[in-house]
């Protein structure tokens, strides 16, 4: 693991989190071009408002193929409602507007032809916390595909595969019939992630996906995006600089700016690199200080 | 002060002085009111049903549940016309009023732009139409069914149609209670898989909050199996002698039945109405414990 700002930090230098880190297979081997391969989705002068509030200020960001691209900041920077204007989650907030654009291979998905229902199918989204259906472990994984009624050929298949897949299968093979609440929080986290890759999606989102997780159950999904990054894109918000430079290949810093006559803080984007990049050497003040733990 | 430079006589003198504040004069009467309070209340409660009961002990048998009213022999004079009629109207209120009621409540809640005047203008009216008297939905109901052009007066219909207006809003708040304790995340979780917000309300937020709404519904029924106001005005008879066969068959109801005969001067009607009195209420405690039961048994915790 090199050693980068972030982790010489004392602000998160909780003991048992640093042993689970030390079991996180990061490969630092893996060469990350300069400029993204190919990209998947693209923000093109990203604004967001709620209501009268300016929530997110001009944002520019591409998200390449097989990447894992992490969103990091403050509190109250944006980064949370950037990536849930990626799938037009933010449509479900009352009063929330977008302006600008985000490209999904090239189609804006706010034209006005678009359906939300469809670009989530393709782009799907794991919370903060745990949210499993009150079902059984088999019908949270078949939600997604019985409701967008995807074309199975055997849901006991796919619903092995989605397991296999999150790396839950052997944990729950015998008890799928039993209600997803009885798992761990850990083990409801990679259920939803499993529920997540059931509907066979491009793009993966992820909200803070650990921050209700253990460090053990924290090191197991990191795990598990470094083996999802294989097949799907990952864009991941999280408040945790050790997990952005574990497992992301490039990193946007974002920050908030006080209005000066109202004082609501708008979220821009300060810097968007290769995560070892931004790590080692960064170019902006403001992301220097924040990843040393000078401020936010 | 900090903490540390307490010393151990200083401890002795503040916190064991041999007085506690807590049974101090004040606090005491304080509390002996509020006892007071809740055992007033109780005993009314309890020497009414005492009293009740022990009037119609006489005619606990089971020709009090079996026989119909008569007036040439008082003393074996039954409510079967009066339960039979009330188990009709409330099937028939339960048909009338759960699906309304639940569609209302899904659509406010899962719906409804809560900004829009229209949505806040029904919100205004419901919770005012939980505190109308119900003999104003007697009267609504009469209206309904003359401008349906029913001629008959006193049918199972149009005491249904009074009591299901009467238990709506009952139904329609506490259903929006169970939807609304459903959380966000499972909503959120069910759109961002690409579920619609009708399918989304029908396999998750509805299925979470059946045993909210079986407790509100069960809770609104005990209410209307009580009333006799309404149905006074709808026209229901006080007393019949032949089983309800059919929504437009002529019925009378427990209550009603209750009413009727204790406006007869004989003691033997006087024993039979108490006795009815107490097998309603057994009707309606019996409901409101299946209430409780379903709440206690079905309830989650998110």
């Amino acid at each position: 693991m090199p050693t980068h700002p972030a982790t010489a930090s004392t602000r998160n230098a909780d003991g048992a989190e640093m042993a689970a880190m030390a079991t996180v297979t990061n490969d630092a081997s893996r060469e990350v071009s300069v400029v993204p391969p190919e990209a998947v989705m693209e923000a093109f002068g990203l604004n967001v408002f709620y209501g009268d509030f300016h929530a997110v200020h001009d944002v520019n960001l591409n998200f390449g193929k097989n990447e894992i691209t992490a969103l990091i900041g403050p509190s109250g920077c944006g980064k949370s409602t950037v990536l849930r204007c990626l799938n037009r989650m933010n449509d479900l907030v009352v009063g929330a507007r977008v302006e600008g654009e985000v490209n999904y291979h090239g189609q804006n998905i706010y034209a006005r032809n678009v359906d939300p229902i469809a670009v989530r199918t393709q782009i799907g989204m794991v919370f903060q916390k745990p949210n499993p259906f009150p079902k059984s472990i088999y019908d949270n994984i078949a939600y997604g595909p019985r409701v967008t009624r995807m074309k199975v050929d055997s849901m006991d298949d796919l619903v092995e595969e989605s397991l296999r897949g999150a790396a839950l299968w052997d944990e729950v093979k015998d008890k799928l019939k039993q209600s997803a609440y009885g798992l761990s929080g850990g083990q409801q986290q990679r259920l939803c992630i499993a529920r997540t890759i059931a509907t066979k999606p491009d793009v993966i989102l992820m909200d803070e996906p650990c921050s209700a997780l253990d460090p053990i159950a924290t090191a197991r999904i990191e795990d598990l995006m470094l083996d999802l990054r294989q097949e799907f894109t990952i864009i991941i918000v999280t408040h945790n600089m050790q997990q952005a430079a574990r497992v992301s290949d490039r990193t946007a810093f974002f920050t908030a700016r006080p209005d000066e006559t109202t004082g609501n803080r708008t979220g821009l984007l300060v810097e968007f690199d290769r995560t070892t990049d931004i790590f080692s050497n960064p170019r902006d003040k403001r992301t220097e200080d924040y990843i040393s733990g000078r401020f936010g | 002060m900090s903490v540390a430079t307490t010393t151990a006589g200083e401890v002795t003198r503040t916190i064991s002085s041999g007085r506690r504040k807590d049974r101090s004069m004040g606090s005491l009467v304080f509390l002996g009111l509020l006892w007071f309070s809740l055992f007033f209340g109780v005993m009314v409660l309890l020497v009414l049903i005492v009293s009740t009961a022990v009037d119609g002990a006489s005619r606990f048998d089971s020709e009090l549940l079996t026989n119909y009213d008569s007036v040439v022999r008082p003393e074996t004079t039954g409510f079967r016309a009066g339960i039979l009629g009330s188990l009709w109207l409330m099937a028939l209120t339960a048909f009338l009023a759960v699906p309304l009621g639940i569609a209302a409540a899904l659509y406010l809640e899962e719906f409804a732009d809560k900004e829009r005047w229209y949505n806040r203008l029904i919100e205004l009216n419901l919770q005012n139409l939980a505190a109308v008297p119900s003999i104003v939905y007697g009267l609504l109901a009469v209206a309904v069914m003359a401008l349906l052009g029913f001629q008959q007066t006193g049918i199972v219909l149009g005491g249904s149609t009074a009591l299901a207006l009467l238990i709506l809003p009952v139904i329609i708040i506490t259903t929006r209670e169970a939807v609304r304790a459903v959380p966000d995340e499972i909503r959120q979780g069910s759109l961002a898989l690409g579920a619609t917000v009708w399918q989304t309300t029908w396999r998750q937020t509805l299925p979470s909050a059946i045993p909210g709404i079986a407790t509100g519904t069960i809770l609104g029924l005990s209410r209307a199996i009580g009333e006799a106001a309404p149905l006074v005005v709808v026209g229901l008879a006080g007393s019949l002698r032949f089983d309800p066969t059919g929504v437009l068959s002529q019925v009378t109801a427990l209550p009603m039945q209750i009413y009727s005969l204790t406006s007869r001067s004989q003691d033997e009607f006087q024993h039979a109405a108490s006795a009815a009195i107490i097998v309603l209420l057994v009707l309606i405690l019996g409901l409101n414990g299946l209430a409780i039961f379903i709440r206690n048994k079905y309830q989650r915790t998110w």
